[in-house]
């Protein structure tokens, strides 16, 4: 019984820690299939978590934090999309200089704000997403393993939890059954054929780039205002970079983009269980090797383990007509 | 007299200093083929780019049957019912057939409704115009043939009524061209406009109605094609007359300058596509290699000039052997006078973003008059490349320009004037003339024979039947990675087209 409480433990901690990776490896996802690569993902979270758990501890608010932090990540996104669509300058540059300016103006703002050395306010619980108890979860809690499923696993998260795992499917239906997603994943291909086919190639991308600023603000609301009370510096903790990851790793795919945020999500689950916890044989594992063990996964994954990953043909490259 | 489908009026276009269309008028009859022919860079595609709405004219009026239209974007174009297949296909490779069809014409937000709109729509094209393809069929892996009858129904699918075909026989194989032009047989039929643009006389004459003919940025005349001929449209469209088939001297053929004996090359999916091939050149003399492209003219080329290992056999050069087996490199051939123009000039023979005077020494430019200690000498490098510039009539002549920014028939310039200007003992030319315009291949033409003239050894590679016979003292006929057989410069048209098939001459006799 103490096992499989343990993993239920172990599932639950991985479904909380996987949303921010799974609301910014989607965010990413629009913007790369559009063929706007966007290395930015952590510094928009970033900014978006502060943003949020700044408004929400000044307002009380959860809701408006929300909207601050969407707000910033999709002017962000925009600033973005203004170097790098509009004056076809470098993705990459453009991305890692957003990071630069996230990771260090939310510091100086915090501190000049809120004098907590860089932190927000600790935020009361009204001012917070709070776990939500699904119906019948209190009456199936005592069924084993069902209910344990669904009142500790499925049961008891906050709104944006569901909200991103919703985002799955949704983001699919909008990919491969809407006329922006057609639309979307040709301009990564190919924008001449879009240009030619009378659509403005630098309108779609704008859009592609908003869908990525609201979704990476959603991330950092859930980082700073549900699953903590507040932020901290540096609180992403390259999350933005694992997305990226997750998001070769899903080979640009929704559905596959969900289950490899929950692999990495269960790493880092796992690495927080059993740090300090001697293995047998092993002898005690060194808390920062567990800390350690979900980037080794990446670097192990990405060198090869997951085949050829084509990304979008025209990702990385402004476009400009040709004479 | 049909009335008029597209008329132009004094449409001007300059980028930059350059003026690509200078006051253009045309007018195009309803349900006819109308053929646009210039040389490369002449200001064809600006023109029909324009009427796609893709560029807009600084100047000028568009007429679509008879009334005024405003075309600022393709959109328009399309709206004026005009469509458009590029020479560069605007596909996009990972989605279906359907998808490419629609994409932009999806008319709803989702797109179940458009996709089935669109599946029998297909249907009743394909049942109209015979235009076949798998709806269903993701583009990459359609024949290029067929990719292009996806741009031209993407075109129907949005109710073109004038269709313009930029260079549309540039990537097709001959059989696939013929089908096309089937193909627009049976549309003009069904009252379409078709504008061809091309700059092969060939296609003008075997489909169009009328001829329109561009010269650096100008409209020089227009002509119906049955009272027109090859030398009269080839002389407007270069400006003067223009020898379509070069005259030469006798040959004398001197000493063996190179042997090549029981050659086998492996492409590198280890299939072998050379096979046991032996023959000679001899200076003073070229010899032409014919033969359908893929039949192995491409790795024996290769092979000889060190770009590829061959499997067996020895090649001797001026006498000496070359280790083709083993560790042959071209910096060593070319130092033992073998120079090589590759087939594929693009990747192969020259780097696109470099400068051209930089393209006009690389693989040479270890040499001493090139060097200024352990750097290199700017200012000679661009002597030298001003010197190749005049000498080969390249144009713009500005060694400074962007090799990408010459056109295909000045980028061939620069190749050959780099291997020739280093006075070689042996010419090894891969397609010398692929996607060049009739003026520069008269040029070209022109040197390859006096390389000959000065005793030179000369291999010539072309799966340009007519360029073979004009150019050749003896021809080579390749099948199969075999040399089939060896004819003389008078060999006809059909027995060389009989050897290319594989067919034996006795065979064909009986």
């Amino acid at each position: 019984m103490d096992f499989i409480n343990l993993i239920v433990q172990l599932l639950d901690a991985t479904v909380r820690v996987s949303v921010p990776l799974l609301l910014a490896c989607l965010a990413g996802l629009y913007s790369e299939r559009s063929g706007i690569f966007d290395i930015g993902l952590e510094g928009k979270m970033l900014a978006g978590a502060f943003a949020g758990a700044a408004t929400a501890a000044v307002y009380g608010s959860a809701w408006l934090g929300a909207l601050a932090a969407m707000a910033i990540a999709v002017f962000l996104a925009l600033v973005h999309g203004f170097a790098s669509i509009t004056h076809r300058g470098n993705q990459i540059v453009s991305g890692v200089a957003i990071n630069f300016i996230a990771a260090g103006s939310t510091v100086i703002l915090g501190q000049a704000w809120f004098r907590q050395g860089g932190r927000t306010p600790s935020l009361s619980a009204d001012a917070r997403f709070n776990p939500i108890t699904l119906p019948g979860a209190e009456a199936l809690r005592d069924v084993p393993v069902i209910g344990q499923i669904y009142s500790d696993i499925i049961s008891g998260h906050s709104l944006l939890v569901y909200l991103a795992f919703l985002m799955v499917p949704f983001t699919w239906w909008v990919l491969f059954r809407t006329r922006f997603g057609l639309r979307l994943r040709a301009v990564g291909e190919n924008p001449a054929a879009v240009d030619t086919a009378g659509i403005s190639v630098t309108w779609l991308r704008y859009r592609a780039v908003i869908c990525t600023g609201v979704l990476t603000g959603l991330a950092g609301t859930y980082m700073a205002v549900s699953q903590n009370a507040g932020f901290v510096k540096d609180m992403t903790a390259g999350k933005g970079f694992i997305a990226l990851a997750a998001l070769i790793f899903a080979k640009w795919r929704p559905v596959p983009a969900m289950f490899a945020c929950l692999l990495f999500g269960f790493l880092d689950a796992f690495a927080i269980r059993f740090q300090g916890i001697a293995v047998p044989l092993i002898g005690k594992v060194p808390v920062q090797l567990m800390q350690a063990l979900p980037y080794i996964l990446t670097v192990v994954l990405l060198a090869g383990f997951i085949g050829r990953a084509i990304p979008p043909k025209a990702g990385g490259a402004a476009y400009v007509k040709e004479r | 007299m049909a009335s008029v489908a597209i008329g132009l009026r004094g449409i001007n276009k300059s980028f930059g200093a350059v003026r690509a269309n200078r006051d253009i008028n045309l007018e195009i009859p309803q349900g006819t083929i109308h053929g646009i022919i210039g040389e490369n860079g002449a200001g064809k595609s600006t023109l029909m780019s324009i009427l796609y709405g893709f560029y807009q004219a600084d100047s000028g009026e568009i007429f679509v049957d008879g009334h005024k239209a405003s075309i600022d974007s393709p959109n328009d174009a399309i709206a004026a019912g005009i469509g458009m297949v590029h020479q560069h296909f605007m596909l996009v490779e990972n989605f279906t057939v359907l998808e490419n069809v629609v994409l932009g014409a999806e008319g709803s937000p989702l797109l179940n409704a458009g996709l089935a709109r669109a599946r029998s729509e297909l249907q009743r094209l394909e049942e109209e115009y015979g235009l076949e393809v798998d709806p269903d069929a993701v583009v990459e892996n359609l024949a290029v043939g067929l990719q292009q009858r996806v741009e031209i129904l993407k075109a129907l699918f949005r109710g073109a009524d004038t269709l313009i075909l930029d260079e549309p026989t540039g990537v097709l194989t001959p059989a696939e061209a013929d089908h096309l032009f089937r193909i627009l047989r049976k549309l003009q039929e069904e009252g379409k406009t078709i504008v061809l643009i091309t700059h092969k006389l060939r296609e003008i004459m075997a489909v169009t109605d009328n001829v329109s003919v561009m010269r650096q940025g100008e409209m020089v005349a227009t002509r119906k094609t049955a009272e027109t001929t090859v030398e009269e449209l080839a002389e407007l469209m270069v400006g003067r007359r223009v020898l379509l088939r070069v005259k030469k001297g006798e040959a004398k053929p001197a000493e063996f300058r190179l042997s090549v004996k029981g050659l086998t090359v492996k492409d590198s999916r280890g299939v072998p596509m050379v096979k046991d091939v032996s023959f000679d050149v001899r200076g003073g003399e070229i010899v032409g290699i014919a033969g359908v492209a893929g039949n192995g003219q491409s790795e024996l080329i290769e092979a000889i000039a060190g770009t590829r290992s061959a499997e067996t056999g020895e090649v001797l050069l001026a006498g000496k052997p070359v280790d083709v087996t083993g560790s042959a490199d071209p910096a060593e051939l070319r130092q033992r006078g073998l120079a090589h123009v590759p087939e594929d000039r693009h990747n192969v023979g020259l780097v696109l973003p470099f400068e051209e005077n930089e393209n006009s020494i690389l693989g040479y430019h270890a040499q001493a008059k090139y060097l200024n200690g352990p750097f290199l000498n700017i200012e000679a490098i661009r002597d030298d490349a001003r010197q190749k510039i005049e000498k080969y009539d390249i144009r713009p002549a500005d060694c400074r320009l962007k090799t990408a920014n010459f056109s295909g028939g000045n980028q061939q310039k620069i190749v050959l004037a780099r291997e020739m200007e280093q006075d070689p003992d042996v010419l090894i030319v891969g397609q010398p003339t692929r996607g060049v315009d009739v003026g520069a291949i008269e040029f070209i033409h022109k040197r390859l024979i006096d390389m000959r003239d000065q005793g030179k050894a000369v291999l010539l590679v072309s799966v340009e039947l007519d360029e073979i016979r004009s150019l050749s003292d003896r021809i080579l006929v390749m099948f199969d990675g075999r040399i089939v057989g060896e004819r003389g410069p008078d060999a006809t048209e059909g027995e060389l087209g009989l050897l290319m098939a594989g067919i034996e001459a006795k065979e064909a006799a009986e």
